[in-house]
């Protein structure tokens, strides 16, 4: 066994010095396969932690929203439709809620304002998000200035600010009383946005659906699980730029194995001939390539991981940050809780190391079992 | 790394569950992450026309939309094809 170890340890000698004596250019390779295991990385880490960071926080959510449904838009619905869905078998509760969009015209951001009287304020008083106090730059005291329906400002004193931790749900927040939303938007007495139903039996749920929708057949019923599930295919692999990015990274392996695996350059080639006249077995060069793939690539992949955990869960993702933010003002400031998909990993293992590795064996074979002095000519 | 992660995930618990406690509270349903567009803000609360809100041919042009595709819940049928409809009169 002690035998074994020392040959294995002899030829990877005999490799790394190999790789060193081409530095430049195997130090190019690891670099660009370091760059392609690290965008992977990050898109695998970062959608997956969103994923799963967006099914805790939803699991939270109202179990149903009823939504109602005007020439194909989103309308303003009775405020008392929730007395009656409230009366349904199994609804827990049923109650209006009140929101709407601002555009802020001094930062050019939208905000996203909420009626609750959970929040617990006095009229005239708001709760915000992190990032609308980082835009307006705001404490707690200052007052904001809103520009109501009717052009009359609407000044509101933010009484709290909403923890930096919850950035994720709430950075663009604007909590007010139910009478300032009516009185910033214009919203009649008696209409609310839509209604949330808390539900006893989660299994109740499509047939409470099927009730509310027969009650009021002008509404759409918005299940949890449509939450949940919109949340999955946002960021599946399948979905938007994800797939190109991943597509990309997929064909640039394809290139390097392909290009690997075409041919050797007349330099190994010679290294090949002379270690095989100086007594040196096929297997044994055909070993040591492979320990040449597995050391190149072993080393870009778990470097490519480790910088796209750092940017993915240290730096929130800054390089992705503007695509992220595409156009929006407001950008939360956010910190990912770090998910990592041990299966996703391997998938990633196989599809980068294991491709490389036998690319690099294959041109190997094929010179090592032509006649040394052939080779060397 | 599998350390850390762990560790980090432990001190972040806390934030994880204050933000379901505020999607609890007022009913929150989205992620606040693309603010750009209201049917990016809270994608599963747009409905089919909400992309075309400028013009029912102008393509959806804020870059977010590209990250994304449709709700689950736009991408089933509105009613079954075979339903029985009363005669138009």
């Amino acid at each position: 066994m002690s035998r074994w170890i020392e040959r294995q340890r002899n030829i990877l000698d005999l490799t790394l010095s190999s790789l060193l004596r081409r530095k430049r250019k195997n130090a190019a390779l690891f670099a660009a396969y370091t760059l392609i295991v690290f965008l992977l990385a990050s898109v695998m880490f970062m959608s997956h932690a969103l994923k799963r960071e967006a099914a805790s926080i939803l699991a939270g959510s109202p179990e149903m929203i009823v939504q109602r449904i005007s020439a194909g838009r989103h309308d303003l619905i009775a405020a008392d439709a929730a007395a009656k869905l409230s009366e349904l078998p199994g609804v827990q509760e049923a109650r209006p809620r009140l929101w709407g969009y601002y555009y802020d015209p001094v930062t050019g951001a939208n905000f996203t304002l909420v009626a609750s009287g959970e929040a617990g304020l006095d009229p005239g008083r708001i709760a915000v998000g992190e990032g609308v106090a980082r835009m307006r730059l705001a404490s707690v005291g200052d007052s904001i200035e809103f520009k109501a329906h009717d052009g009359s400002l609407l000044e509101l004193e933010v009484g709290e600010i909403l923890p930096r931790g919850s950035a994720l749900v709430s950075s663009d927040l604007v909590l007010v009383t139910e009478a300032d939303f009516r009185r910033l938007f214009g919203t009649p007495a008696g209409l609310a946005t839509d209604i949330v139903l808390r539900v006893r039996n989660a299994r109740e749920l499509p047939t409470i659906a099927l009730k509310a929708a027969e009650i009021y057949p002008d509404t759409r019923q918005v299940l949890r699980d449509d939450l949940l599930r919109t949340y999955q295919a946002v960021f599946d692999w399948r979905g938007g730029l994800l797939v190109i990015i991943l597509g990309g990274g997929l064909l640039a392996f394809i290139i390097f194995s392909w290009d690997k695996a075409t041919g050797l350059s007349a330099e190994a080639r010679r290294e090949i001939g002379i270690l095989k006249a100086v007594g040196w077995e096929t297997s044994d060069v055909i070993l040591m390539k492979s320990w040449e793939g597995m050391a190149v690539s072993l080393t870009a992949f778990l470097g490519g991981v480790l910088l796209a955990y750092v940017h993915v869960f240290l730096t929130s993702g800054v390089l992705f940050e503007p695509v992220l933010k595409g156009w929006s003002v407001l950008y939360p400031a956010f910190r990912l809780v770090p998910y990592i998909d041990l299966s996703q990993l391997a998938a990633l293992f196989f599809l980068t190391v294991l491709p490389y590795t036998v690319a690099t064996v294959i041109p190997t074979w094929r010179a090592a079992t032509v006649d040394p002095d052939q080779v060397m000519r | 790394m599998l350390v850390h992660a762990s560790h980090r995930r432990a001190r972040l618990a806390g934030d994880t569950r204050e933000m379901t406690a505020l999607a609890g509270r007022f009913g929150l349903t989205d992620l606040c992450l693309f603010t750009e567009a209201n049917y990016t803000r809270h994608p599963t609360q747009a409905d089919f026309h909400t992309p075309f809100l400028d013009g029912p041919l102008a393509l959806d042009h804020f870059p977010s939309g590209s990250l994304m595709t449709a709700p689950a819940h736009l991408r089933k049928p509105h009613e079954p094809m075979d339903r029985t409809s009363e005669k138009h009169p």
